[in-house]
C-alpha cells in the first residue's frame, strides 16, 4: 500500500523498532479505517505489545512512518500529549490509580486535559460506568474490586475522554478465567457500537467473531493480515497454520 | 426464604482436643510470665547491687535535683525544641519535596537546578548536623550581610531543615520512584503532562508509599532539635546540662531524656501500626 | 594514674592568662605557674608532673577520676562541693563585662544600666550566676558553651555583652578581640566573694596536702608573685555597682 488513502484513521508504512541490537518489529504495514476491530494475535515476543505503544507515541519508531487522523504523529516536533488525548490506551494490569475512587480515576484526564467541568465529566462517567454495569463501583477504590471489574473500569476511563481510536493492550490476559467474558461482552458492545479498536489479545474465538482485521505477527513481522474467515480457516503461511494449531487446540 | 439452621455440636473427640489445646495456652502463658519477670528482676538487681549504684542514683536520679531542674527544661522544651520540630518538620517536607521533584525532572531548562539539587543532597547528608547548626549560627552572621538576619533560632532552624532535608528528600524520590512504570504510563495514554502525571498520579502514592520512613525521620527530627545548644540556643538539652554544671548532678539529663521518650514513644507507636497495616494490605494482593 | 607522678587536669583548649599557649606543662600562665608550685610543695618536681585533659562537663561526674585534681577556674559552692571535694582558693574572681567598643553598653556606669541588654556567658560559670542573680536583665541570657563561641556571638551582634571573670576579660580585650572593650568588674552582691579551687574527687586526702601547700606559697608571696606576672592588668578597671 503506497497511496494513502485520504479517509484512513490510522495509517502505519514501514515502522521498524528495535531495543538495542534486538529488532522487535520491521516492515510494520497497518492501514486501519473507521469502525475497524483489528485484532493483532502471535505468540508472546512477537511484538504486539510494542507496536501498539509505539501507535500511542509512548516509545519512538526507528523508521517508518505513522499517520493518525490525516497526518504524521511520527514527527517529533508533535505535542505526543495532544496525540494521546485522541486515543485510548488499556494495558495489561495495573491500569487503574489505586489511591483514587473509580469515578475520580474516570474523570481525571476529562478534567485535566480535555478541560471538561467537573459536573458533566461526572455525569458522563457515571452514564459510562452503568452502561457497563458498574454503577455501583462508582465510588469504591480499585483494590475493593475483581480483576474484572478493574479492567471494566479501565475501558470506561479509556473511553471517558472520547477517543477516536481505542488500544487494547491484551486487557484480559492477566485475569482468572471466570472474569474474562465481563471485559469481554464490553469489547464486543463497543465494536458493536462502532468504536475503532486495535487489539492485541490471546483470545482466538473472540477474534473471530468481532474482528474486522486480524495481523498475524511473529518475529515483529506482520506474517499474514486478513478478514477472520481467511485468517482462521484458510492461513496462507506455515507459521501461521502452526500457531493457530497451537492455540486453538 | 428460610435456610436450615446449623446443628453441630463438637464431638467428645473434638471436646479433648480443645481441652488439650486450653492447658497448653496456660502452660505457655505461665512460661513467658515466669521468663519476663525472672529476666527483668534479674537486670533491676544486678543493677541496683552493683557497687557504684548509689553514687549513680544519686547522681543522674536524685528526686530533689529533678524538682529544681524540671521548670528550666520544661520551659526550655516549649520555646524551643517544640517549635523547631514543628516548623522544622513543614519547612522539611516542602524543601524534600522540591528537591526530589527537580531531580526527578527531565525538562531541559530545570537542568541547573538539578545539578544543584544532587550537589545539595551529597553535600548535607555528607555534613554533620551539628556542625551545620555551629556553622550557620555562628559563619553566617559572622559574613555581615545586608538585610541578613543574625537571629540564632533562625539559623539553627535553617540548618535543620537544609540537613533533613537532603535525607527526606532520597527518602520521597525512593517513594516516587517506586512507583510502578505502567501507572506512569497509564497517566501518559490519558494524555496528562510529565507535571500532571507527577501531581495526580505519582506524588500521592510514592508519599503514602513513605509514609512509615518519613515518620521516622520526624521522630529523629525531635530529638535532633538539641542540637542547637551547640549555637548557644537555650533548649531542653542545654538547660539540662547547664543544670548539670552549675550543681555538680546530672538527674537534670534524666529528666531531659524521659521527655523525649515521653514525645517519641505515640509517635512510635503509631508508625509502627501504620507499617503493619501496609503489610497486611500488600500480603492482601491488592491488586 | 601511675604512682610517684601528680596527675593534673585541665580543659581544652587551655585559655589565656591561665595558661599559655594551650600548653599547660610550660608552666607560664597562673593556673599553671600555681599547679607546679603546689605539686613543688608535694615533692614532685616538674618532670614528675602529667597533665591531662579534662572538659569542664565530665569533671564531677560520678566513679573514679583519671586526675588527681583539676585546676580550670571552677568556682567553689557549698552545693557543689556536696559532690566533690575542692582546695582552698587560690584565687578571687571578680567579674567583668566586655563588650565591643562602639556599643551603647560601653557607656553603662551602673548594674542597672545592664539591664535592658541582651548579656551572655559561658555556662556553668558563676559569670552566668551573676547574670541572673546580679544583674537580672529583662531578656534571657545567651548561654555559651566555651567562651571562644561567646567571643563570636559578640562579634557577630547576636549579644551585646558578655560577662566573665576579670583575668579573662582582659585577654579578650587585649589579645583576641581589640575592638572590645571591658565596661567594668563587679563584685557579687550575694555575701562572700566567688573563688576558684582546684577540684578532687569526693575526700581525697591529697586534699589536705594541697591546702597545706597552698597555705605556705599564700604566705611567703608565691601566690601575689604570680598574680602580679600573670594577672597584673587587673587593677584599674571601673566598678559597677
Amino acid at each position: 500500500m503506497t497511496h494513502p488513502m485520504p479517509d484512513a484513521l490510522l495509517e502505519v508504512t514501514d515502522v521498524r523498532k528495535t531495543y538495542g541490537e534486538k529488532v522487535v518489529l520491521r516492515d510494520i504495514a497497518l492501514t486501519v479505517e473507521p469502525h475497524d476491530v483489528v485484532c493483532l494475535i502471535g505468540s508472546s515476543g512477537s511484538g504486539k505489545s510494542t507496536l501498539l505503544r509505539c501507535l500511542n507515541l509512548l516509545e519512538d519508531v526507528d523508521d517508518g512512518v505513522i499517520r493518525f487522523e490525516g497526518r504524521e504523529i511520527s514527527d517529533p516536533r508533535v505535542d505526543r500529549r495532544e496525540v494521546r488525548s485522541r486515543m485510548g490506551m488499556v494495558f495489561q494490569s495495573y491500569n487503574l490509580f489505586p489511591h483514587l475512587t473509580v469515578l475520580d480515576n474516570c474523570v481525571l484526564a476529562p478534567r485535566r486535559v480535555h478541560g471538561v467541568p467537573k459536573a458533566e465529566a461526572e455525569q458522563r462517567a457515571r452514564d459510562l460506568l452503568t452502561q457497563f454495569g458498574l454503577a455501583d463501583q462508582a465510588d469504591k477504590h480499585p483494590d475493593r474490586m475483581s480483576g474484572g471489574q478493574q479492567q471494566r473500569a479501565a475501558l470506561v476511563r479509556a473511553l471517558c475522554t472520547q477517543p477516536t481510536l481505542l488500544l487494547l493492550d491484551e486487557i484480559t490476559a492477566a485475569l482468572d478465567p471466570e472474569l474474562v467474558g465481563e471485559v469481554l461482552t464490553i469489547v464486543r458492545d463497543l465494536a458493536e457500537q462502532g468504536t475503532t479498536m486495535i487489539l492485541a489479545t490471546h483470545e482466538m474465538a473472540f477474534a473471530r467473531d468481532v474482528a474486522t482485521t486480524v495481523c498475524f505477527l511473529d518475529g515483529g513481522r506482520i506474517l499474514e493480515q486478513g478478514p477472520p474467515a481467511e485468517i482462521f480457516t484458510n492461513p496462507r503461511e506455515e507459521r501461521t497454520r502452526r500457531f493457530l494449531a497451537r492455540v486453538l487446540g | 426464604m428460610s435456610e436450615p439452621v446449623e446443628t453441630w455440636q463438637p464431638s467428645a473427640r473434638e471436646r479433648e482436643r480443645q481441652a488439650v489445646r486450653r492447658s497448653l495456652r496456660r502452660r505457655a502463658l505461665l512460661v513467658s510470665t515466669v521468663a519476663t519477670v525472672a529476666f527483668f528482676a534479674v537486670v533491676w538487681f544486678g543493677t541496683v547491687s552493683s557497687p557504684g549504684w548509689p553514687s549513680v542514683k544519686s547522681t543522674f536520679f536524685n528526686w530533689d535535683d529533678a524538682k529544681a531542674a524540671f521548670p528550666s527544661i520544661w520551659h526550655a522544651f516549649w520555646t524551643y525544641n517544640v517549635k523547631l520540630f514543628l516548623i522544622g518538620e513543614v519547612l522539611i517536607l516542602i524543601l524534600a519535596l522540591a528537591v526530589a521533584l527537580i531531580r526527578q525532572s527531565r525538562a531541559p531548562v530545570l537542568l541547573p537546578l538539578r545539578i544543584v539539587a544532587v550537589i545539595y543532597t551529597d553535600l548535607f547528608r555528607g555534613i554533620p548536623t551539628i556542625l551545620l547548626v555551629f556553622m550557620l549560627a555562628f559563619g553566617i552572621p559572622a559574613l555581615n550581610l545586608q538585610g541578613v538576619t543574625n537571629s540564632l533560632f533562625f539559623w539553627g532552624l535553617v540548618a535543620l531543615v537544609l540537613s533533613y532535608g537532603a535525607y527526606v528528600a532520597e527518602v520521597i524520590r525512593a517513594g516516587i520512584e517506586s512507583i510502578h512504570p505502567s501507572q506512569i504510563s497509564s497517566a501518559d495514554a490519558l494524555g496528562l503532562s510529565r507535571f500532571q502525571a507527577m501531581r495526580y498520579v505519582v506524588v500521592p502514592q510514592g508519599v503514602r508509599r513513605v509514609i512509615p520512613p518519613l515518620l521516622n525521620d520526624f521522630i529523629s527530627l525531635q530529638k535532633d532539635t538539641a542540637l542547637v545548644g551547640a549555637a548557644g540556643l537555650f533548649d531542653a538539652l542545654f538547660a539540662a546540662t547547664d543544670y548539670a554544671n552549675f550543681h555538680f548532678n546530672f538527674t537534670s539529663y534524666t529528666v531531659v531524656a524521659l521527655y523525649f521518650i515521653v514525645l517519641t514513644i505515640p509517635l512510635a507507636r503509631f508508625t509502627d501500626h501504620l507499617q503493619h497495616r501496609a503489610m497486611e494490605r500488600e500480603r492482601q494482593g491488592a491488586r | 594514674m601511675t604512682d610517684g607522678t601528680l596527675t593534673v587536669a585541665t580543659d581544652s583548649p587551655a585559655f589565656e592568662p591561665w595558661f599559655k599557649n594551650d600548653d599547660p606543662s610550660n608552666g607560664k600562665g597562673y593556673e599553671s605557674a600555681v599547679a607546679y608550685a603546689v605539686a613543688q610543695e608535694l615533692g614532685f618536681d616538674p618532670s614528675s608532673v602529667t597533665w591531662v585533659k579534662e572538659p569542664f562537663n565530665n569533671s564531677y561526674k560520678p566513679g573514679d577520676k583519671n586526675f588527681d585534681f583539676d585546676i580550670n577556674q571552677i568556682s567553689i559552692t557549698p552545693d557543689r562541693a556536696e559532690k566533690v571535694t575542692f582546695s582552698d582558693g587560690y584565687y578571687t574572681a571578680s567579674q567583668a563585662l566586655v563588650t565591643l567598643k562602639d556599643s551603647p553598653v560601653a557607656k553603662a556606669t551602673s548594674v542597672d544600666d545592664l539591664k535592658q541588654y541582651k548579656l551572655g556567658a559561658q555556662t556553668g560559670t558563676t559569670s552566668l550566676t551573676a547574670i541572673r542573680n546580679d544583674i537580672q536583665p529583662s531578656q534571657q541570657p545567651l548561654v555559651f558553651q566555651s567562651t571562644n563561641v561567646a567571643k563570636q556571638a559578640l562579634l557577630n551582634g547576636q549579644v551585646d555583652a558578655i560577662v566573665a571573670d576579670l583575668p579573662t576579660a582582659f585577654y579578650i580585650t587585649a589579645v583576641q578581640i581589640p575592638q572590645a572593650t571591658i565596661v567594668g568588674q563587679f563584685q557579687q552582691q550575694s555575701g562572700t566573694p566567688e573563688e576558684f579551687g582546684m577540684l578532687f574527687e569526693k575526700d581525697n586526702p591529697l586534699a589536705e596536702c594541697v591546702n597545706l601547700a597552698l597555705a605556705t606559697i599564700k604566705s611567703d608571696g608565691t601566690l601575689d608573685a604570680f598574680e602580679k606576672k600573670w594577672l597584673s592588668q587587673t587593677v584599674n578597671v571601673p566598678v559597677l555597682q
